[in-house]
């Protein structure tokens, strides 16, 4: 079993290399080939011709295009995704300051969901064909149906604006110093291994209107995933055999059947990593939070070529580690399951 | 008729009910964007129609923003552009992925898996970023943004009919229209092709309901469109700059417009998978 859990994981990772290499390859060339370039937005439309060809030069942006791709995947091979166009810094160095601000933001955001979701699925099902079962499920289809960005506005106006409750932008305070506790870039980590608890309160205060935002706007789909799993498993017979022992009602919709039900809620969960990803562009951009999504925009305005590759292809990662992870925890939490 | 109406929602329960909601609502922003003149006080571009900023009132029922226009005629107008932006993105890419899908799982071979590891690789990446690298690279524009909206569902549709390619062209009749000597294009348009539309229809729906959220998303985040357009994402992406001052009525329309939108086309494809075929959505 370990041994082919092993294999199993590594024929995963190797499956991901594809992937990464054709995104990768699609988002070379249309940046390429589409209108404008990293020189002309730095330098503005009045440059001297002389400036910007002496500019491309530099950047070898006037070889041809298989040359550069070329050039471009061999600095790949060696983990190496290159100096920005624009500014004076390794592209791994600005993907590593914003990367832990959007995990640790998808992070909070999925748990919200998957609480939420759960909870309430498992709530409608066993309340089937009743006004709360309905009630439910019209909260499951109209809150997909909500933008998250709309919903971030809302949460912002309600605890940010009129109740002033809550802050609606950043990650700390402006009297946190981020420098006296900053580590992972995973801020509710490093103020907790720093035992700095006055500045963990403030991040935990950032976070509940972002993480908020993006969990209730994909709890949806989770509410019904969850009902539709628990109606099958509360119609099985093991269920009918606990209630003939006289085991409560509770206990055994959400013990006995949830702990069921659960398991294709997890691979859901992986498939539904990347839905998570955009959504937290958009609640980044909402909530000025420092992470990849804003990352990507202030970016692909000044066509800065390395940089937006390689957030493609830390995302494209992040995506696919994510439903291996998941996938990995299902073996073992299922024994069935055998790679 | 009557009868037959409510026969149907008994039959079906809720489902038909979630279908018949979802119509009504498609059909009264339907109607708003084919005759704005009708619904519409102000032109979506009338400055100075009154105060600056004002909140809802008689005759500004959704307010004023910040040039002096009528918030509720630019709704009426702005239906328009997304309508037209989310139908035709999901026309685009359902029928780039539907003839993808036919031939790449009718002729098999190392084309069909090209084909399949690209679709995969993209339906496996965040549509949205991929619709932000395509919006901000094309510029702005109406076309530009329904271009960039529909490269992202492509996949979809593919996946969809090329697994039933597979499993309907080892069919009998297929088999039979072979033996008479049908040409390829014959059999993929006469025998797979209307077996596989029908499913078709009920990810179409939905899939004008994520085009409405995606194409929002882009105008919102002030990628897709020319100031000069009427649209709902660019009118919340401007109420934004007013939210610090508790201007509620700038971002509150326009957003529960977008999601009113949406959830038609939603509710619309949820009773029709429903109704049509009850596992596909468990699926």
């Amino acid at each position: 079993m370990k041994k082919s859990l092993a294999r199993y994981i590594i024929i995963r990772l190797l499956l991901t290399v594809p992937m990464v290499f054709i995104l990768l390859s699609i988002v070379f060339v249309v940046l390429r080939v589409m209108p404008g370039d990293p020189v002309s937005s730095m330098l503005g439309g009045h440059a001297p011709e002389k400036v910007i060809e002496q500019k491309k030069q530099e950047l070898g942006l006037n070889r041809s295009l298989p040359v550069q791709y070329v050039q471009y995947l061999w600095q790949i091979c060696h983990l190496d995704l290159g100096e920005s166009m624009v500014f004076k810094e390794k592209v791994t160095k600005a993907i590593a300051d914003k990367l832990p601000a959007t995990i640790e933001l998808t992070f909070f955001g999925m748990i919200i969901t998957l609480f939420m979701g759960v909870f309430l699925g498992a709530y409608a099902a066993d309340k089937r064909r009743t006004a709360q079962d309905y009630g439910i499920r019209l909260y499951g289809i109209v809150v997909y149906c909500i933008p998250v960005y709309w919903m971030g506005l809302m949460l912002q106006l309600i605890f940010g604006i009129w109740l002033n409750v809550l802050p609606v932008a950043g990650r700390v305070g402006a009297r946190i110093f981020t420098s006296d506790f900053e580590k992972t870039g995973l801020y509710v980590l490093d103020t907790l291994m720093a035992r700095d608890f006055a500045s963990l309160g403030d991040v935990l205060l950032h976070l509940v209107l972002p993480a908020f935002t993006l969990g209730i706007v994909l709890s949806g789909i989770f509410v019904r995933l969850t009902r539709a799993n628990m109606l099958d498993v509360l119609k099985s017979d093991y269920i009918l055999a606990a209630e003939a022992r006289g085991i409560g009602h509770r206990a055994i919709v959400y013990k006995h059947a949830l702990k069921n039900a659960f398991i294709p809620i997890l691979t859901m969960m992986g498939l539904q990593f990347a839905l998570l990803m955009a959504g937290a562009v958009l609640t980044e951009t909402t909530f000025s939070w420092p992470g990849m999504g804003r990352l990507l925009l202030e970016r692909i305005y000044l066509r800065d070529y390395p940089t937006i590759q390689g957030v493609i292809i830390v995302v494209a990662l992040v995506v696919a580690m994510a439903s291996l992870l998941v996938d990995v925890v299902y073996a073992m939490v299922d024994p069935r399951v055998r790679y | 008729m009557i009868s037959g109406f409510t026969g149907l929602g008994k039959k079906y329960g809720l489902e038909w009910w979630i279908l018949v909601v979802g119509a009504l609502i498609i059909l009264a922003i339907v109607y708003m964007a084919a005759f704005p003149g009708t619904l519409a006080p102000f032109s979506p571009y009338d400055q100075e129609t009154g105060p600056q900023l004002a909140p809802p009132s008689a005759v500004h029922l959704m307010g004023t923003d910040n040039l002096q226009r009528d918030v509720w005629s630019r709704i009426v107008f702005g239906s328009q552009t997304i309508l037209r932006v989310a139908v035709l993105a999901a026309l685009v890419s359902s029928i780039f992925g539907i003839t993808l899908g036919l031939i790449s799982g009718f002729s098999g071979g190392w084309f069909d898996r090209v084909l399949s590891l690209v679709m995969d690789s993209l339906y496996s990446f965040p549509g949205l970023i991929l619709a932000i690298a395509f919006a901000a690279m094309l510029g702005p524009g109406v076309v530009n943004i329904m271009l960039a909206v529909s490269v992202i569902y492509i996949p979809t549709y593919f996946r969809l009919v090329r697994g039933q390619t597979l499993s309907i062209k080892e069919e009998l009749y297929v088999e039979a229209a072979q033996a008479i000597g049908a040409s390829r294009f014959t059999i993929l348009w006469q025998y797979i092709f209307p077996n596989v539309i029908a499913t078709t229809a009920v990810v179409f729906t939905l899939n004008v309901a994520d085009a409405i959220m995606t194409e929002a998303a882009l105008t919102y985040l002030g990628l897709g469109l020319p100031p000069s357009i009427v649209d709902w994402g660019m009118d919340l992406a401007m109420g934004k700059k007013f939210l610090p001052s508790g201007m509620w009525w700038l971002i509150t329309f326009p957003g529960a417009m977008i999601s009113l939108l949406a959830l038609g086309f939603t509710m619309l494809g949820e009773g029709l998978a429903e109704i049509l075929n009850p596992r596909l959505l468990e699926r």
